[in-house]
């Protein structure tokens, strides 16, 4: 806490023009892709991309509210998984089924967000423990609903949003629909978090929540809105992946760490106080990023692990080191 | 120091050491009326107690060191690959021949103390929070470890096996090994000045700095303990599956099950308070859940349904009579 | 007497196969065993294809003789994937048509082989079985444990997985790894010119049965003057597949995707179609998804198939031996047919759920197809 409120001067700092490094990072992987493999280059190369990636662009912008607001959501995956299990469930391949299970979806995912916030909050748990809680208690609920296999397939209008392109747009080509859902939904958390009063009491209540509270930031519902939030773009990018992939029993699995792993790369520091929506979307890129280079370089499955953990500690330290040199 | 503690001491402290007995008494309470109730009174016997205890020594002896992480406000995410790393080592080393019994057990000791160092380091060195830093290290055990072994690897001799197969009359070698370890922890904890530096920087790391405690080193220490217990997991995994594979640490959660037992027994996750005994009582909880879900046939999923439940209702036990608000 | 038991189990354990053998996937013997097998004539009825037998040796299993109702213990090395939910369900029902069978005490280890030794002590202690039935998570480490019930005197019938000791009554399974990349690898070098690409796809390294298919085709690959682009581990998962085969795409042409397991089939013709390419030859499995796609689009695919049919002949192997009758023994080896283009229709059923496995052998059940997800 000490070290946070001396390092307060320093958010004035900040307006000056001084590049996150999460951004160089990203240009550097795709310069080094695109050596490799000049397709990726093109329009369908780039495009492809971002449209793999959109699911946990948008999932790290959301997991970034918790980790803001001085917490964690270990939950993210589950509920991803609980929203492909659930709409293939109730869909029973009625394309028009679509335009409830949307919503019903997004309604099950506020609940549990709410769920999240209110343990954490009133009970006192560690967002730590609730939320891992909550993704094995979802796991559950998903393989009890579903059987333990997937019972029905998700109608194209459900994974229209994940899967299809809109074609012959000039100058790119091609143009993803879970593109456009990311650049919609990225400007919106962007917008929340930093163009907001609800953003600023987010990083008020996770910087310091005694402080905040004596300046009259109702502490408690914003955490709670936090995890709402969160809750809501797990289902958001849920259904991207489930259009993107059909429907399969672990298909959120990972995807809480990797938003986490997104989030730091993009400077977020954990438990609370700094956080950029941009550089988490960033982070998430990178990661991806990361991922095509080592496949491209044939380096297996193992090397990709070593390197994702290098790059996490690496990325944390050197935040680290830049804040003390900014902050002394 | 210890005076610090022994001013806290009186309200709180009293209310969680009873908690995880109540805890653990009301597991045990709610096994006995579910065995009478279905008529199954065949499961109450020494024998079945025997089994029940032995059910998770693994996680036991991982929870053992997790404590330690967690009461000096750290957590440890990178167990299970070291119980997988480990494993693996022990079975390579081992490969069947009981002359390197020694050796191997020494070689995975040393890699133990050496992985909780480095996370020590990088924790207290470079700032880097023990969420991250430890889950970096898991990634990169587990990459360097799937690099070159990719199934069950070695075996170890069958002189070996008697750690997690023997038995002193019904109760196994590796239960006793593992109550020992309590045992010693508990002195640690309670009469060493290592053990007392342990709750002062987990409940308040710049009171402790200034009471001229080299903060540093003990959460070092702590790191390194936790990393051993999970090298000594896996030396038992090894026994127990006669070989080691690197997805045996994974496979079992031991990570994230370990933090569980740790928490629902009672010690802090912000660090400073709790204990041995309260995890032992953890562990049990742990086995004795499963085992009601064995003998009451609860379908897997549901079992999983209300295993989180359980963890979040238990911890809930705990703190929400606290004032302080959480991470 | 509990202390004998423990003695009898540890003298067992001492005296046993003493090393787990270092996993060999690569076995030419093996190999050509199953390879004669796939096309070989299995004894028992046509028309019940999960009674029938290779070979003809049997065990006799008087001594385990017993009045009724058993209790049937079932150690699971977990429901964790699709197939094993098939399968569990074919064995739930199956439980169902034996009224001998009083209990049916079913323990799940959720894949993790530490859990599943602890859940058979617990079975042993007080579980009061009659006979024991284990689905191994891994071979080697849940060996002890079967010896350990052996060593009670329980009878012990093995199936899917394996382990390294022939105590167990029987073990059932299918033909067996080689033999599913045989018949995926076949269909391929006939329907590729030599030189042609292959990308082949694997769900996780170190699962015996899976490591055999890889190898078996892998060989034939090498053999038939294929080129094997990679060998990607999927994970399992759709969108990770999806990737892996656009990936590749974009550095060029794949004339064939080979497939361990087919549960991710479908995102990877997906992939192809999703950048408005020709759907080369895609192998797969018998999920109903999979076949849907094959004959929707109609490329040229193949479903080699590891039945889901075992999980009734371990009840029955498990029945016959509390009966006193003859087992097939030491390994009750069930056929192993794979669903080529003139018999798809045959096996397709929309009515089922997506990742039904078709080659079930359970539509003759009365609770066929509602107990399976499916609707009439």
């Amino acid at each position: 806490m000490t070290e946070q409120s001396l390092s307060r001067p320093e958010t004035r700092k900040r307006r000056l023009p001084q590049i996150n490094p999460v951004y160089v990072l990203v240009v550097a992987l795709i310069l080094a892709i695109i050596v490799m493999n000049p397709a990726f280059g093109e329009p369908t190369g780039y495009m492809n991309f971002l449209k793999r990636v959109a699911a946990l662009a948008i999932l790290s912008a959301g997991a970034l509210y918790v980790i803001v607001s001085g917490g964690f959501d270990l939950s993210v995956g589950s509920i991803m998984t609980l929203t492909v299990i659930g709409s293939s469930m109730l869909a029973s391949n009625d394309p028009n089924s679509t335009y409830w299970i949307i919503p019903l979806m997004l309604g099950i995912g506020l609940v549990i967000g709410l769920v999240n916030g209110l343990v954490v909050s009133y009970l006192k748990v560690p967002s730590l423990i609730a939320t891992l809680g909550m993704m094995i208690t979802l796991n559950g609920v998903a393989f009890m609903w579903s059987g333990g296999a997937p019972r029905g397939y998700l109608p194209d209008t459900f994974r229209f949003f994940g899967r299809y392109n809109i074609t012959d747009v000039p100058l790119i080509g091609i143009l993803p629909i879970a593109v456009i859902c990311l650049v919609v939904f990225g400007a919106t958390l962007w917008w929340g978090m930093h163009r907001t009063n609800f953003g600023r009491m987010l990083h008020a209540a996770g910087d310091n929540p005694q402080a905040a509270r004596l300046a009259g930031v109702p502490v408690q519902r914003v955490r709670i809105s936090a995890f709402v939030v969160s809750a809501l773009t797990a289902v958001l990018a849920g259904i991207i992946l489930g259009g993107r992939a059909g429907v399969s029993v672990n298909i959120g699995s990972g995807f809480e760490l990797q938003a986490i792993t997104a989030a730091v790369i993009g400077g977020a520091q954990l438990l609370g106080g700094r956080g950029s929506v941009p550089a988490a979307i960033a982070g998430a890129l990178a990661l991806e990023a990361i991922f095509t280079l080592l496949n491209l370089l044939g380096l297996a499955q193992p090397v990709r692990l070593v390197v994702q953990g290098l790059i996490l500690i690496g990325a944390v330290a050197f935040a680290t080191y830049q804040r003390k040199r900014a902050g002394r | 120091m210890t005076e610090i503690s022994q001013n806290r001491a009186p309200r709180r402290f009293r209310f969680e050491r009873h908690a995880s007995t109540l805890l653990l008494l009301a597991a045990i309470a709610l096994y006995v009326i579910l065995l009478l109730a279905l008529g199954q009174v065949r499961f109450l016997t020494l024998d079945n107690l025997v089994a029940i205890l032995g059910r998770s020594i693994t996680l036991g002896i991982t929870a053992i060191g997790q404590t330690f992480a967690i009461l000096v406000a750290s957590i440890d995410l990178s167990v299970a690959s070291v119980i997988s790393a480990a494993a693996v080592v022990t079975s390579v080393m081992m490969n069947g021949d009981p002359a390197m019994m020694v050796p191997a057990i020494a070689a995975v000791l040393a890699l133990g103390a050496a992985i909780g160092l480095v996370n020590g380091l990088v924790i207290t060195k470079l700032e880097v929070n023990p969420l991250i830093a430890t889950l970096g290290m898991s990634l990169i055990i587990q990459g360097v470890l799937s690099y070159y072994y990719n199934n069950f690897a070695g075996n170890v001799p069958v002189e070996f096996q008697i750690f997690a197969y023997g038995a002193w009359g019904i109760v196994p070698y590796s239960l006793l090994f593992m109550f020992a370890l309590a045992g010693l922890a508990w002195f640690v904890l309670r009469f060493t000045r290592f053990g007392s530096d342990i709750y002062s920087v987990g409940g308040n790391k710049d009171a402790a700095r200034l009471a001229g405690i080299k903060t540093a080193r003990v959460v070092i220490g702590a790191h390194v303990i936790c990393s051993l217990c999970a090298a000594i997991a896996g030396i038992y995994l090894a026994s127990r599956l006669r070989s080691g594979a690197p997805w045996i640490g994974a496979e079992g959660v031991y990570d994230l099950e370990s933090i569980a037992v740790v928490v629902i027994g009672g010690t802090v996750l912000a660090g400073g308070r709790g204990g041995i005994w309260g995890t032992m009582a953890g562990v049990i909880i742990f086995s004795l859940i499963d085992s009601i879900f064995n003998v009451a046939g609860v379908d897997a999923f549901v079992k999983q349904v209300l295993r989180g439940i359980i963890i979040v209702a238990a911890v809930a036990f705990y703190a929400a009579r606290s004032q302080r608000p959480v991470a | 007497m509990n202390k004998t038991l423990l003695t009898l189990a540890v003298l067992g354990m001492l005296t046993g196969a003493a090393s787990a053998q270092a996993p060999n996937f690569d076995d030419p013997a093996e190999f050509a065993k199953q390879r004669d097998q796939l096309t070989a004539t299995f004894n028992g009825p046509a028309d019940q294809v999960y009674l029938q037998y290779a070979g003809d040796s049997m065990a006799d299993t008087a001594q385990y003789k017993k009045d009724g109702p058993w209790t049937v213990c079932f150690s699971n090395a977990g429901v964790n994937n699709p197939w094993r939910v098939v399968g569990y369900t074919n064995m739930t029902e199956e439980v169902k048509l034996h009224p001998e069978i009083g209990t049916f005490t079913h323990v799940d280890a959720e894949g993790s082989d530490d859990k599943q030794i602890a859940d058979i002590d617990d079975l042993l202690a007080g579980g009061d079985c009659d006979v024991l039935i284990v689905s191994p998570n891994s071979t080697a480490a849940l060996t002890p444990a079967v010896e350990k019930a052996c060593a009670a005197g329980l009878p012990v019938i093995v199936f899917d997985r394996g382990v390294t000791t022939d105590c167990p009554v029987t073990f059932v399974h299918p033909v067996g790894g080689y033999g599913f990349g045989i018949q995926a690898a076949e269909h391929i070098i006939a329907n590729v010119p030599a030189g042609g690409k292959v990308l082949m796809l694997r769900i996780l390294p170190g699962v015996d049965v899976l490591e055999t298919r890889a190898s078996g085709a892998r060989n034939m690959f090498t053999e038939a003057g294929l080129d094997i682009l990679g060998e990607e581990f999927t994970d399992g998962d759709n969108a990770k597949t999806k990737s892996i085969v656009e990936d590749y795409l974009q550095r060029g042409g794949i004339d064939a995707v080979w497939m361990d397991a087919g549960a991710t089939a479908v995102a990877a013709v997906e992939a192809f179609e999703d950048q408005g390419m020709d759907v080369p030859v895609v192998t797969g499995e018998d999920q109903q998804d999979y076949l849907q796609k094959w004959r929707d689009l109609g490329f040229k695919g193949i479903a080699p198939t590891y039945p889901t049919y075992q999980w009734r002949t371990a009840i029955i192997a498990a029945v016959n031996t509390l009966k006193g009758e003859p087992v097939p023994s030491p390994e009750w080896v069930l056929p192993q047919p794979a669903i080529t283009q003139d018999v798809l229709d045959q096996y397709i059923n929309e009515k089922m759920p997506p990742l039904h496995y078709a080659m079930c052998g359970c539509e003759d059940m009365p609770s066929y197809p509602e107990a399976w997800g499916g609707s009439k």
